[in-house]
């Protein structure tokens, strides 16, 4: 699979065409597709339409863009005027959105053709795509495994080379998680870095957008494109896209990296031993390396599941059978609304709206949910304090390689703490990257984690960038 | 704060949230819920009170749209995706009370 | 007004929601516009599709601090808040409104009478949606569908709660009156009530003098001022009789029905809603600052108060009635009309007095009237040039074609020459026809003269000045008398 920034290159210099990079993208999405359940739907004509209208402002001699006719992947709650957009959830099947997100419209613009919709856990909420109301989406590398979640089908459709980019979502690892597990780089950037316009919200003060790639550069190039301020996202950083792409061969020389034993402690061998490989890397590329305990990140998992949730619960009230998605009949509007809801959402969608409800109802808030918010407090004092140390942090993306189905589906909180390592940024609104370093049981790739202060995507980028080399996939 | 989470608490929150749960769920949902909170102990237990909490990662003040009018969306588009509507509204079973 | 006796009194609390003169609505750009098609005026975010997110109104932001500002308030930093609850009238099943930190609190309104009224908050949140009722009376109870139109949904609303500190039902109607006015005057609402733009709701207890407040109750729907007062009189009167009866009242919210006078329970406050308020993730806080707050302030226009002490002023020991017309100028809005008339010299209660009546009788056309053509038609009827029903068609006409020239109004519709020679041949033969009455006024029976300007009204169908009559009649009288 050609990398997208060589696609763009070629697309540009006219030695290969958006159409063909297309074509060759349907050809191994039509191969592979059943199997692994990747996309939920592939927008053929519009993406043959778009990768035609590239090649003829080309022949126009017009400049088509830094991703020309690159073919890209978009989670599924992402929204795409016209496109079905799900949520991998039964309540908003048949919804078309009337409008499209900022990033859809920024990606576009840079001559990206998306060619689909991809799998996730319903709602975002889950770490193996397990629990997306269309099935499971299967790992390429071992389909006996989960791709990871929930921005599974993305990761899947650059691991599976039917798109060389694609689009996630990350809320609490829902993009390092995936890309750790596929063995790509996943980045989840500053929060209020990349616009959530048109994102469909799953807990809105943790959700952001990132890149999937199989390269740092690619990676790099694909966040450049969606960076920046839009106005239609009162969160959205006052800034425009960072300078990206030109400082991902800056090195390490001269940095300071935190290794951080709560970003590693606990996960399986093989995973410290890629974690403590990855530090010797940066070290051979000039870095100090200075070992560091942040005690307050254990606490992150207990807020992250009530923040999320909580959040959550007031997100998706909307999904109420009343203006689009959806309807199960009833006798009154409220008898409507609760059908249309329990017939709606799966399992852990009403697991986590049951939950986040609790926690801000009457007599619970101050012990939960306003609790939850003080220890995210703690968090970014906590981080802020390291960052005063060390220019990064390093640890592990994930306790452990790709899990089979059924592995941990039934058991919620062993699902939860997968995501022990990845929520801590998510809670702080740093950046943080997931770059793949060294193999496990099975020859399943692992990835180590790099977290950097706001901002600091250039860096991470650069630090992940000297990793890719020292493992072997320059 | 131990979470002494009962069935009850359960139902009324289902109810809050517009869920109908059955009886297998209101003991599943129970025993899992309970499971979270008592995860969260750890966080609960901590005194915080001199800390302020955060709702955003970054403190943004003041971010405003001018007060310019857009085009709106078209109706039938919206009309065509709603589950019922008549005579350009969207329309619901009837509604037994009034707004709270 | 209803007298609670026994030592009863009434404690009575007001909410009042006043749509902002946005063009656009609160969190999106659509049409803040009343009166259109149905779900013509939406779009993501007002209705609430997924994905979609709000982004504060800044017109909105000053107009609420304006409203603050008048009604004395500590403006602070504040936050938005989701109050959730499923209705399908919201289309995002929360509202966005501010919740423990309002943009305006700590104010107060004084009102026409000198009494004080305390505000608590007047806080930012978003209009719903409007329902219409099918099958069944048409209403709500009995209906078998209902349809939803978004257009009102996420228009922009200031909420002012006032603290229970208005202790009749005419004081509430004077409270919401004095709001009003303070309203429209800020620019912030054009106080529509039978439009919605305006609404009411109240909180009304009774209790012993100086004992503690007792339980209240919530009256919806008061959609004038008229109900308001009712509603009041009609509730305090419950609550009492209730309470003398040995029973209690309980906490809820009635619904007040204008057309039968009464008000009945539309929601108990034991099943109260538990709303699960929290801080809009989507939403930054609002922190106004210390510059723009002074800009708000320094172009914030002269409250109705001060305005009806400058009119007041201008009349020695104004009547009732006099006080009346100066609230129809103040309410209006067309103060400028006196103060013109009156820097050119003329009597403030008779520019008053046509401002109250003429004028308010046609605001449709008020732009046609310029201020110093009613400057001068006002100072030609007090110099007896036009009678008072002259100089009202003069007004008439300026309003509905416009002009600067009254005097050439009067002259094309003959109004001048009565005042000089025709009033004088008028009163002289009415004389002659009217002997006996003539001889009792010259006899100095002064009441005689409201009979000859009666006399010369009809023979002049109206066109003769009252004031020049008694000023022709006097004249005579005194000439007979040097015979
Ligand atoms: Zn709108």
């Amino acid at each position: 699979m050609k990398s997208a920034q060589t696609i763009a290159n070629d697309v540009r210099d006219g030695s290969s065409s958006a159409v063909a990079e297309l074509q060759r993208s349907l050809a191994r999405i039509a191969e592979r597709n059943d199997e692994l359940n990747v996309f939920l739907y592939v927008d053929v004509e519009g993406a043959t339409a778009a990768a035609s209208a590239i090649d003829e402002r080309r022949s126009r001699g017009e400049d088509v863009g830094p991703l020309a006719g690159v073919p890209i992947a978009l989670k599924d709650n992402l929204c795409q005027i016209g496109i079905p957009t799900t949520c991998s959830s039964k309540i908003l099947e048949g919804w078309r959105p009337p409008y499209s997100a900022t990033i859809v419209d920024r990606l576009i613009a840079a001559g990206a053709v998306p060619v689909g919709k991809t799998n996730l856990d319903e709602f975002a909420m889950g770490s193996s795509t397990e629990n997306s109301a269309f099935g499971p989406t299967r790992n390429p590398l071992d389909p006996s495994r989960v791709p990871g979640g929930s921005s599974g089908g993305s990761a899947a459709a650059v691991a599976a080379d039917m798109t060389s980019i694609s689009i996630g979502s990350d809320t609490g690892g829902s993009i390092r998680q995936p890309a750790a597990l596929c063995g790509l780089v996943g980045m989840k950037p500053t929060y209020g870095l990349v616009s959530r316009y048109g994102l469909i919200a799953f807990s809105s003060s943790l959700d952001q957008i990132g890149p999937f790639a199989k390269t740092v550069g690619d990676a790099a190039l694909l966040l450049e494109v969606i960076a920046g301020h839009d106005p239609l996202d009162a969160t959205s950083l006052p800034e425009p896209a960072p300078s990206l792409v030109a400082h991902v061969n800056d090195g390490m020389a001269g940095k300071r990296v935190g290794l951080v034993r709560e970003l590693y402690e606990g996960a399986d061998e093989s995973v410290v031993a890629s974690v403590r490989a990855a530090a010797e890397a940066l070290r051979e590329a000039g870095c100090e390396i200075v070992e560091l305990s942040i005690p307050e990140l254990r606490l992150g998992l207990s807020a992250y599941y009530l923040i999320a949730p909580a959040e959550a619960s007031s997100n998706l009230a909307r999904y109420d059978g009343v203006r689009f998605g959806r309807r199960v009949d009833g006798e009154d509007v409220t008898a409507m609304m609760e059908a249309t809801r329990t017939a709606g959402f799966g399992a852990e969608v009403k697991r986590r709206i049951m939950l986040g409800t609790y926690a801000l109802s009457a007599g619970y808030y101050d012990a939960y949910y306003g609790q939850a918010l003080k220890v995210r407090t703690l968090t970014i004092q906590a981080f802020a304090r390291a960052y005063a140390q060390v220019d990064l942090l390093l640890g592990a993306t994930t306790p452990g390689v790709a899990f089979k189905f059924g592995e941990k589906s039934n058991d919620p909180m062993a699902m939860y703490l997968n995501d022990v390592f990845t929520i801590p940024t998510n809670l702080a609104g740093d950046p943080a990257v997931s770059v793949p370093f060294g193999r496990g049981e099975e020859n399943l790739p692992i990835g180590v984690q790099l977290l950097g202060p706001p901002r600091s995507e250039a860096q991470l980028f650069a630090a992940a960038r000297v990793l890719e080399i020292a493992d072997g996939r320059a | 704060m131990s979470s002494p989470l009962q069935r009850e608490d359960v139902a009324r929150v289902a109810r809050l949230a517009r869920l109908t749960l059955t009886e297998a769920e209101l003991d599943l949902f129970t025993s899992q819920l309970g499971q979270v909170l008592e995860h969260a102990n750890d966080m609960s237990a901590l005194n915080l009170d001199d800390v302020e909490p955060t709702a955003h990662p970054f403190g943004l003040i003041n971010v405003f749209r001018r007060d310019v009018v857009r085009p709106s969306l078209d109706r039938d588009v919206l009309l065509s995706q709603a589950p019922d509507a008549e005579s350009g509204r969207f329309a619901v079973p009837r509604i037994l009370g009034e707004a709270p | 007004m209803t007298t609670l006796t026994n030592g009863w009194e009434i404690v009575v609390g007001l909410e009042v929601h006043t749509e902002l003169l946005t063009h656009s609505k609160l969190f999106c750009g659509c049409e803040n516009h009343f009166g259109s098609e149905p779900n013509t005026n939406v779009c993501p975010v007002c209705l609430g599709l997924p994905g979609s997110l709000p982004v504060l109104n800044e017109q909105a932001v000053e107009l609420a601090m304006r409203i603050g500002m008048a009604l004395h308030c500590t403006i602070a930093p504040s936050t938005f808040h989701r109050k959730n609850y499923f209705y399908p009238d919201q289309s995002k099943d929360y509202q966005i409104s501010q919740y423990d930190l309002p943009i305006n609190s700590n104010g107060y309104l004084d009102l026409p009478d000198g009494s004080r009224v305390g505000i608590e908050r007047a806080h930012m949140e978003e209009d719903t949606g409007k329902t219409t009722h099918l099958g069944g009376s048409g209403r709500l109870a009995g209906a078998d569908r209902s349809l939803v139109d978004y257009n009102r949904c996420g228009v922009p609303l200031v909420e002012i709660v006032s603290a229970p500190d208005i202790r009749s039902s005419a004081q509430a109607r004077a409270y919401a009156a004095e709001l009003r006015g303070i309203l429209i005057a800020t620019g912030a609402s054009d106080g529509r009530m039978e439009e919605g733009s305006m609404r009411i709701d109240a909180n009304v207890s009774v209790r012993q003098a100086n004992a503690p407040y007792g339980t209240r109750c919530e009256i919806k729907n008061l959609n004038s001022l008229r109900s308001l007062q009712r509603a009041i009189d009609y509730e305090a009167l419950r609550q009492v009789e209730l309470l003398e009866e040995g029973g209690t009242v309980r906490q809820e919210t009635r619904h007040w029905d204008e057309d039968r006078g009464e008000t009945s329970t539309l929601r108990v406050k034991e099943d109260a809603e538990d709303y699960r308020y929290f801080r809009d993730p989507d939403l930054v806080d609002l922190a106004p600052s210390q510059q723009w707050q002074d800009a708000v302030r320094a172009a914030l226009p002269a409250m109705p108060a001060e305005r009806r002490a400058a009119l007041i002023a201008t009349i020695t020991q104004p009547s009732d009635a006099q006080r009346d017309a100066i609230e129809v100028v103040i309410d209006l809005g067309l103060e400028h009309y006196v103060h013109s008339a009156v820097a050119a010299g003329a009597d403030a209660a008779t520019a008053i007095s046509r401002v109250a009546n003429e004028i308010a009788a046609d605001l449709e056309h008020v732009a046609n009237l310029s201020p110093a053509a009613f400057s001068a038609t006002v100072l030609m009827e007090q110099s007896g040039a036009l009678s008072a029903t002259q100089a009202k068609t003069v007004l008439g006409e300026l309003l509905e074609h416009g002009g600067d020239n009254p005097q050439a109004i009067a002259a094309a519709k003959g109004f001048e020459q009565l005042s000089a020679d025709s009033l004088g041949a008028t009163v002289a033969s009415l004389i002659d026809a009217h002997p006996d009455e003539w001889g009792r006024y010259r006899e100095g029976d002064d009441k005689l003269a409201q009979f000859f300007i009666g006399q010369v009204m009809k023979s002049t169908k109206g066109q003769a000045n009252g004031k020049a009559v008694i000023a022709e009649l006097q004249a005579r009288r005194q000439g007979r008398s040097q015979d």
